[in-house]
């Protein structure tokens, strides 16, 4: 075979398999596709069929009802105090630590490290049964603290933030250092502003676990008004025989989904980017 | 501001100067872990070992006492016809998809390795389910897969074939929970493999271009041996991930029918917060917690002799 007829081939070869991953993620949104079109139909006619979907009219009257009933806008405020909780919390504390794990030497830092690293290695399962008692003696169920605390003691945060000091090279805290300037002072004024691509990776990282997060808040949080978007989500959909129909809850659906899909077309970049770095680490 | 004036003593050890950071150990300087060592300590530590305690006491619900029965739990556990069968659920899962997300993360980072726009979008397509919550997740699925007027139901009715209804069918309802995690979360790793294969540095590919190396062989001897180290983190993460399963199952088959699809985690959840038997579903956390740590460290090991060898 000629070597132009090689790259020929290549081509069309290439253009063969961009057009089957088209297809497959074709696919891929036909069931969300599907669901956006059971939104768009009114309950009483989906209770006869729901082939009635594939064609018009369609209706905006489920979300309309949306905003009329549901703990749906409670259950996404919940949802944001709790994800804006947990996320400045990691941050601040991995910030702090990872700081003190990369730079600020002290006895017995390398041994309390490994025992840190080791904590990434424990599920949640292991210890959900347990805290959920140590919350219940305190009282503290259907609390916004009770959903946002154990978040806070993830591992992964300060393993993050403690390879990014590291990274960072020595000369620059060791010329603040003669300036002078008190550790924290270094910490807060040096070396934190550098470290804003790693904030923004863990940032969005946390929100977005937080966000998603179903089995801790499914546990802690008991009441309606408590839920978070997540859990409230699960109760309509088991409760989905009686509910108010098939079209609302699709509606509800994409409704709760939409925050956080926003959130991922503006920070694509920085989410694509956060994933690979966790990779390459 | 002032940490040296904190321990005056401690100071002559390090390097001295009058207010300053000062170079070398010092205790002040723990200070900036101990406040993530409080949450690490009271809601990681503690719970491990309270569990772990509570794992071994029978609780009383109607007295609010309990006693310690050491392994007496564990002993039931093993005899529980339903738990072991949770074990073998969540572990035929674990085997269904890990695999799956190996084949198919790899084959559309492949696809998508290039920077035109057609190919970012798609990227966006594939990663943009996993942003989406289990509660969502499922009630799209269910939409999918209601027997009656589920969207496969009605292109299956369209062929003239009689309608599966997958989630009450026990031999269907586990692999029906596979595709859809499969759906919401093959977008990680996909790109766990395109940021590994953007690792790899052009010049070998140009050096098998003009050997006329064919894509298939460039394949498995430059790509496929460039991104081992990927290979292993995304098996190990995926093997961690999908013991876990729990959302999936407890929505969209509730662990049916007759306990089919009934993974460790769900068993765990009704013990522990449905029937409140807090000892049983704690050791049942801890069989979990073991069973975990086996699979990571045995695929680990799996893999690190394979290279080296």
């Amino acid at each position: 075979m000629a070597a132009s007829e090689h790259i020929v081939g290549r081509g069309i070869g290439n253009k063969l398999i961009l057009l089957s991953v088209v297809l497959v993620a074709v696919i891929w949104m036909l069931p969300i596709a599907w669901t956006l079109l059971l939104s768009l139909k009114p309950n009483s006619e989906l209770m006869i069929s729901t082939a009635s979907a594939f064609h018009p009219p369609y209706t905006l009257k489920n979300y309309t009802d949306i905003f009329q009933s549901s703990g749906v806008f409670r259950w996404l405020w919940n949802s944001a105090v709790v994800s804006v909780g947990v996320t400045a919390g990691i941050l601040i504390l991995s910030s702090l630590a990872g700081y003190g794990f990369a730079r600020a030497e002290f006895k017995g830092r390398d041994i309390i490290f490994v025992l840190v690293l080791l904590g990434l290695a424990v599920p949640e399962q292991a210890v959900i049964i347990a805290r959920h008692q140590m919350f219940s003696d305190l009282k503290m169920h259907n609390t916004y603290p009770a959903i946002i605390l154990p978040g806070l003691s993830s591992a992964f945060g300060v393993f993050l933030m403690t390879q990014y000091f590291k990274a960072i090279p020595k000369d620059i805290d060791e010329a603040a250092m003669l300036d002078n300037a008190s550790r924290f002072k270094i910490f807060w004024k040096v070396l934190l502003p550098l470290t804003v691509p790693a904030q923004a990776t863990l940032g969005i990282f946390s929100f977005l676990g937080a966000w998603n997060d179903y089995l801790w808040p499914l546990i802690s949080a008991t009441k309606p008004e408590m839920f978070t978007i997540t859990v409230g989500m699960a109760s309509t959909q088991t409760n989905f025989a009686q509910s108010e129909g098939l079209g609302f809850l699709m509606a509800q659906a994409i409704f709760a989904g939409l925050p956080v899909f926003i959130v991922y077309l503006f920070f694509q970049k920085y989410i694509v980017r956060a994933v690979a770095g966790a990779a390459i680490n | 501001m002032t940490d040296v004036t904190l321990s005056p003593g401690k100071a002559v050890a390090a390097v001295k100067r009058p207010t300053g950071a000062s170079i070398g150990p010092r205790w002040t300087n723990a200070l900036f872990i101990a406040p993530y060592m409080v949450f690490y300590l009271a809601l990681l530590v503690y719970p491990l070992f309270k569990g772990i305690w509570m794992s071994m006491l029978e609780s009383d619900m109607f007295d609010d006492t309990s006693k310690f029965t050491g392994l007496a739990n564990y002993y039931r556990l093993f005899n529980d016809k339903i738990f072991i069968g949770t074990i073998w659920n969540t572990i035929f899962f674990v085997l269904m998809t890990v695999p799956v997300f190996v084949a198919i993360g790899l084959l559309l980072a492949l696809a998508l390795n290039r920077s035109d726009r057609t190919s970012a979008s798609l990227r966006a397509i594939f990663f943009g389910t996993s942003v989406l919550s289990v509660t969502i997740v499922t009630i799209i699925w269910k939409m999918m897969y209601m027997p009656g007027n589920g969207a496969i139901a009605s292109v299956m009715r369209l062929f003239g074939l009689e309608p599966i209804a997958f989630i009450t069918t026990a031999s269907l309802a586990l692999p029906a929970i596979a595709v859809t995690t499969i759906w919401w979360i093959i977008g990680l790793p996909m790109m766990l493999f395109l940021a590994a294969l953007q690792q790899i540095p052009g010049e070998l590919y140009e050096a098998a271009a003009l050997d006329n190396a064919s894509r298939w062989r460039s394949f498995w001897s430059i790509t496929l041996p460039s991104i081992r180290r990927t290979m292993l983190v995304v098996v190990i993460y995926e093997i961690v991930a999908q013991f876990q399963l729990f959302g999936q199952a407890q929505l969209l088959t509730q662990g049916g029918p007759n306990n089919a699809s009934r993974p460790i985690v769900l068993f765990i959840y009704e013990q522990g917060f449905r029937s409140w038997n807090l000892g049983y579903a704690a050791a049942a956390s801890e069989v979990l917690f073991l069973i975990m740590a086996v699979a990571a460290l045995a695929q680990f090991f799996a893999s690190r002799k394979r290279v080296e060898g």
